[in-house]
């Protein structure tokens, strides 16, 4: 992406609130992610090694925002200690789906010929499958544990972007830039990484970047299962499934994780659309037929 | 001889089908040969399709010929590979028609300069960049601009950027492909001065594929005339302008407006009915029969043979053969 595409983004991001909104919960999002260890009000409670039974099951109060636990925790610290590891999960999840995407995307369209087909055969293998069966799959399999969570999601999450990147190459490997550095000599390799990957991969990062809030809404559900990251973890999906039991009498159990995930799949969504917009060139100029 | 092409043929399989069948050839270059000496200028000409830009990209070893031979100083190099393709390619070089299509967007001009000296000579960065600095002086690219992106240059300047990769590892052949037909008519001749400048700088030869009859006629030492995958004429420019044998050439050279009006009526314009046939299956015999003025019976039954009716001027064209 050049300069000027990134100055029609923030352009646009500064006369849309939705897309504002949308850049507010992700930076509040990533600091909290980042920060929340040293900001929650309770260190100890958030980790999940400490229990105080006198303070069970309070409802949110000035003292407990967001109430506490069956185990006297307060809820308010897990569910900020919560936002580091969807964090870790979703950074971790499209980097390692991202990678295996580009290397198959990029042999395949490059080099063609009988190895691209079968790269490009097994992606449409793994894209048959609806992508959190194929997950639940994977995560049943290795076992619970953050790692798990995070490999199980991305086996399942590579073949979009392999797709993607495919695509991308296809229509850059013919122009006669390319053409030139065969003509100069250069590897196969050297070809790829040095001149078809820069050119083709902007549109890959950016829905990468924007595939996060998916990637915390299926780690979330993976933990609601019973399959993602195990307990005492503050993961949001674990914290909405662990109130589940007692929602009847503690209904904030549930309701603040459940409130987390919600906001910040919006927050990646409403940036998701903001970057569409740009990104079609049709819709970019209906925008400023409408002033914006 | 510096570069010398038999026999060469170029079929692109039609396929059709899950499974990939293959129905048919498009014939793009069908059974060509010629050479090119040293420090010569030979171009190519004919209309789009003819297969002047397969010819091309056989010798810049983009395409895998299917048959014939390309010899490169006496050598083989059809279908030369590894270390020794490396060779080659340090000595044929090319300038494509587009300059912005053939530059990486992604890499400044300095960058794309120094990429081949970088990769072929075992100099250091700063060496490199120094000698792509020099090299892009001489075409006339200043310093400033060396730090920027191709897109912020102007079509002459890109080319000029262009010319400066290809002529960076001093190559003895430069392929030009249509250099200058994406450009303006002023920097068309700041562009051809420029390769003419380099060309007895470097004293390299230069294959220049055009349908620019006037600047062929003006830059060329030989002329080579295509027509549907087939080389129909060739011959030193002054012969052959001045004295086309072939009906195609013939037709192809009235075709050149003729800048002073005062001469405009002693050439007679001369036209070819129709367009030219598919090079997926072209007319038997002779590939101009359906179309050519002075067509006879035989032009339908047997292919012409290669007649050299003045030293080095050679026609392939019954008109001309001793039956």
């Amino acid at each position: 992406m050049g300069l000027n595409e990134i100055a029609s983004v923030l352009k646009l991001i500064k006369s849309n609130p939705l897309s504002m909104l949308g850049i507010i919960i992700v930076a509040t999002f990533i600091v909290i992610g980042v920060a929340s260890p040293y900001i929650a009000p309770y260190p100890s409670d958030a980790w999940g090694y400490s229990y105080n039974l006198e303070t069970r099951l309070l409802p949110p109060s000035p003292r407990y925002p967001f109430g506490t636990d069956e185990m006297g925790r307060d809820l308010f610290s897990r569910v900020l200690l919560g936002a580091r590891f969807s964090l870790i999960i979703a950074v971790g999840v499209v980097s390692i789906a991202l990678v295996i995407g580009v290397v198959v995307g990029l042999t395949a369209g490059y080099m063609g010929g009988f190895a691209g087909m079968v790269l490009m055969r097994l992606t449409d293998m793994f894209l048959a499958f609806p992508p959190l069966l194929l997950a639940i799959a994977f995560a049943a399999t290795l076992g619970r544990g953050l790692f798990n969570v995070i490999i199980a999601l991305a086996l399942s999450w590579w073949p979009w972007y392999a797709r993607l990147v495919y695509i991308q190459v296809n229509s850059v490997k013919n122009l006669p830039f390319i053409d030139a550095a065969r003509i100069i000599g250069l590897s196969p390799v050297k070809i790829m990484f040095k001149h078809v990957l820069p050119n083709s991969i902007t549109p890959v990062v950016i829905q990468a970047a924007l595939d996060m809030g998916s990637a915390v809404l299926e780690a979330a559900g993976l933990s609601f299962l019973g399959i993602g990251v195990p307990p005492p973890t503050p993961e949001w999906g674990l914290l909405v499934s662990q109130g589940w039991a007692l929602i009847n009498s503690a209904w904030w159990l549930s309701f603040f994780p459940g409130i987390a995930i919600v906001v910040t799949v919006v927050g990646f969504n409403l940036l998701a659309d903001t970057f569409q917009e740009v990104m079609d060139p049709r819709l970019r100029s209906t925008m400023v037929m409408r002033g914006m | 001889m510096l570069l010398d092409i038999l026999r060469l043929k170029m079929y692109f399989p039609i396929r059709r089908g899950v499974l990939g069948r293959v129905i048919g050839y498009v014939k793009a270059v069908d059974d060509i040969t010629f050479s090119i000496n040293s420090n010569e200028v030979y171009s190519l000409v004919g209309e789009s399709g003819s297969g002047k830009s397969t010819v091309a990209r056989c010798i810049l070893k983009l395409y895998e010929p299917t048959e014939g031979r390309i010899l490169f100083e006496g050598r083989d190099v059809t279908r030369t590979r590894g270390r020794e393709l490396l060779e080659y390619r340090k000595m044929v070089q090319a300038v494509f028609q587009n300059p912005y299509l053939s530059l990486n967007p992604r890499m400044s001009i300095a960058d794309i300069v120094a990429e081949p000296i970088l990769e072929h000579t075992g100099v250091g960065k700063d060496e490199a960049y120094r000698a792509a600095l020099e090299l892009l002086e001489r075409v006339g690219i200043s310093r400033e601009l060396a730090r920027r992106y191709p897109s912020s240059l102007s079509g002459g300047q890109a080319q000029r950027v262009a010319i400066a990769r290809a002529i960076a590892l001093k190559p003895k052949l430069v392929v030009l492909d249509e250099p200058t037909s994406s450009l303006d008519v002023s920097l068309q001749a700041q562009i051809l001065n420029l390769l003419e400048d380099l060309y007895s700088e470097y004293r390299m030869s230069y294959l220049l594929i055009s349908h620019d009859l006037s600047v062929v006629r003006y830059v060329s030492d030989r002329v080579g005339v295509m027509y549907l995958g087939k080389l129909v004429e060739e011959g030193y420019t002054e012969n052959l302008f001045e004295n086309p044998l072939h009906p195609y050439t013939q037709a192809l050279i009235s075709s050149i407006p003729e800048p002073d009006p005062a001469y405009g009526k002693l050439n007679r314009r001369i036209t070819l009915p129709g367009e030219p046939p598919s090079a997926v299956s072209p007319p038997p015999g002779c590939r101009l029969n359906p179309r050519c003025p002075r067509f006879m019976d035989l032009c339908r039954r047997e292919e012409p043979p290669v007649v050299e009716v003045e030293k080095g001027h050679t026609v392939s064209c019954w008109l001309y053969a001793k039956v």
